[in-house]
């Protein structure tokens, strides 16, 4: 079997993957191509997955580290429960009391930044803000692998939207900084906006990209990344310093190593507040967020069918047309 | 004169429809407030007078047209550094936007350089009686509330909204038809970003989470080749197929398509269950999605007090029938 051109072009990513039928059988695979594979790409193999289909093959990251790379990561901590509590008057949800994980889909932000930690000899911090509670998530974190953990936690921050959260961020992103590179993720589940992340870019101006679904490389001055949006995946290179908020797409969150925990028990959470970031009351927390939750309604979820048996079945197919009716190609733009 | 401004979405070069479904909602708020409607268009090439006549018909009162080589395809601070100094130069109200990849990327830029608020994904957009403000509404934690937000003393009111929420005009719009060039200057479309590549895929390979409809299947289905009519279905009305957990551990599809607690939870507009018995896992993970179209033989199954509509049958006729009816309506 012969390997074209074009596929060792793509060895100079991260994953591999290889739709299997195409290969005639599990010894050819294994023999001749995965040594070839491996050889080219002179990095050792992390992952080798078989999903029914397709041999997903995940070499070490090429992500490189002469320069002592500033990173920093965004965390939301979220309810570690699907329990809505709501503040019947601020409307807004309620903290206290509930166990808080890092948002998932940080997780994806804070791997990317691990990965690339581990390439040299950078420096990776991670800041959230949030009730002291919040300090498990941050103990999590540095179980995972970072350096250093910043915990904005003031009465002041609390009920902010997602400017006054930016505007925070992009305070500690100051005193603490200039970092290379700020990673987050694409959006928080409990509150799903993404906002965050490109509010806080825009306010350190400088250049954000979101989507990024594959780091590609990262050298000592540029991060060049994919960026999977509706039309098409982009291939973007900029300079440092730069904002990327991942998507799921990105890598596969690793868990906590025994060792990692035991450090993470002592490690030392530093604590800010609005008087050591230099934050005037009028732009953080409620007071400081622009936007108001003025009403707050639970919808009916549990539905009734309208049911159609029997000879009534032509008449609800009718319905269902009526329904898709505006989707069809040739109703649509 | 106070605006509702509304920002154009392009898909490679055309104007995409969520930028008539926002002019549309626009034109319903300015009835209520009276205010006009401006559309800001950031593009590589002056358009046709066709997308002209297009804009203004979908209710445009007035085009703001700017025209920069660096907006062939989204790129962060050049959108938002042209788009702040014009919206600082005109003071709208109102500013909307499609809650797309980019248009989810530059209103929080921009609401960051405008120190304004932003609410996303919004599903309704209103007028409050007697202030005047914009009543944006959302679903928020996984759909189990529907929240109400103002921002009662900041300019503009920000919302961006998911393409296919509302409706374009029905009729045209007799618009007085006021373009204007707006100049940029060098130094506002600077960017150290350098988009080095660009590979196109087709819409219909969107992921179960981002589609707009899904046709899922479950073990009502009862082969393999009865997955077909679903295809089929999902091609005509370009949607995306799901399945339940049962058709992923038969690995009839792939992860990527499973529904439910340990698949993917979707939002859709419509989620068609065909031969799916309605497990709780997956019911969590689909009964937030806005119409259900429920089909199984079983007139007890649990997944018809989750739908809107149910029909009682086998699935995989049913569906066979809505393809060659619905496909026989594309042929003509």
């Amino acid at each position: 079997m012969i390997i074209s051109d074009q596929f060792y072009h793509k060895v100079s990513i991260d994953i591999i993957i290889i739709v299997y039928s195409l290969i005639d059988s599990s010894r050819v695979f294994e023999e001749y191509l995965l040594p070839e594979i491996i050889g080219f790409a002179r990095r050792p193999l992390t992952a080798l997955k078989w999903d029914g289909t397709c041999i997903k093959i995940e070499l070490e990251s090429n992500l490189k580290g002469e320069v002592n790379l500033r990173i920093l990561v965004l965390l939301k901590q979220v309810p570690d429960t699907d329990e809505v509590k709501l503040d019947p008057e601020k409307g807004t949800m309620i903290r206290e009391g509930v166990g808080t994980v890092i948002n998932p889909l940080d997780l994806h932000a804070l791997e990317s930044a691990i990965r690339l930690r581990e390439t040299g000899n950078h420096s990776l911090c991670v800041v959230s803000m949030g009730p002291p509670v919040a300090e498990d998530a941050l103990r999590e974190a540095i179980a995972m692998g970072a350096d250093r953990a910043l915990l904005l936690t003031d009465r002041k921050f609390a009920g902010a939207d997602t400017w006054a959260t930016a505007r925070a961020l992009a305070a500690v992103a100051n005193r603490e900084g200039p970092f290379d590179i700020i990673m987050a993720g694409e959006k928080a589940t409990d509150g799903e906006t993404g906002q965050v992340g490109p509010e806080t870019g825009a306010m350190l101006d400088i250049p954000v990209i979101t989507y990024v679904s594959r780091i590609i490389e990262i050298n000592d001055s540029s991060a060049t990344v994919e960026r999977e949006v509706e039309d098409g995946r982009e291939l973007w290179r900029v300079p440092f310093p730069v904002l990327l908020s991942v998507t799921k797409n990105v890598n596969e969150p690793r868990l906590p190593t025994l060792a990692g925990k035991k450090k993470a028990r002592t490690a030392q959470i530093e604590r800010m507040g609005s008087t050591e970031l230099e934050l005037k009351e009028s732009e953080i927390g409620l007071l400081g967020s622009p936007t108001r939750v003025v009403r707050i309604s639970m919808p009916k979820i549990s539905r009734k069918a309208t049911l159609y048996e029997g000879s009534e079945v032509k008449e609800g197919i009718k319905e269902v047309k009526r329904l898709l009716r505006p989707y069809l190609e040739v109703n649509h733009e | 004169m106070s605006e509702i401004w509304v920002i154009a979405e392009k898909r490679g070069s055309k104007i995409h429809s969520s930028t008539f479904e926002l002019l549309g909602k626009a034109r319903e708020l300015s009835e209520k407030n009276g205010f006009a409607v401006s559309l800001a268009l950031l593009i590589e090439e002056r358009p046709s007078e066709e997308v002209f006549d297009e804009l203004f018909a979908g209710g445009a009162d007035r085009v703001v047209l700017s025209v920069h080589e660096g907006f062939r395809r989204f790129d962060f601070q050049p959108y938002i550094r042209v788009l702040e100094k014009m919206i600082k130069e005109y003071s709208p109200e109102i500013v909307l936007a499609p809650a797309t990849s980019s248009g989810r990327s530059y209103m929080p830029g921009l609401a960051a350089l405008l120190d304004t608020g932003l609410t996303a994904d919004c599903t309704g957009l209103d007028i409050e009686e007697g202030t005047g403000n914009l009543l944006q509404t959302r679903p928020a934690i996984g759909g189990n509330i529907i929240a109400t937000i103002k921002t009662p003393s900041h300019r503009p009111q920000m919302a961006t909204v998911r393409p296919k929420t509302f409706s374009p005009l029905k009729e045209k719009y007799d618009s007085k038809r006021e373009l204007v060039q707006f100049e940029v200057e060098p130094e506002l479309v600077k960017t150290s970003a350098q988009l080095i590549e660009f590979v196109p895929i087709g819409e219909g390979k969107k992921g179960v989470q981002d589609a707009e409809i899904i046709v899922a299947g479950g073990m009502g289905l009862r082969r393999i080749e009865n997955m077909l009519p679903v295809y089929r279905l999902c091609k005509l009305i370009n949607g995306t197929v799901g399945a339940s957990r049962k058709i992923v551990d038969s690995k009839w599809l792939g992860h990527e398509a499973q529904v439910g607690l340990s698949g993917h939870t979707v939002k859709p507009k419509i989620y068609i269950a065909a031969g799916i018995s309605g497990a709780v896992q997956h019911i969590a993970g689909m009964q937030t999605s806005e119409f259900i179209v429920a089909i199984n033989r079983d007139r007890n199954a649990a997944i018809f007090n989750f739908a809107d509509i149910g029909l009682v049958g086998d699935a995989t006729e049913i569906l066979d029938e809505l393809v060659e009816s619905l496909g026989a309506e594309v042929e003509k």
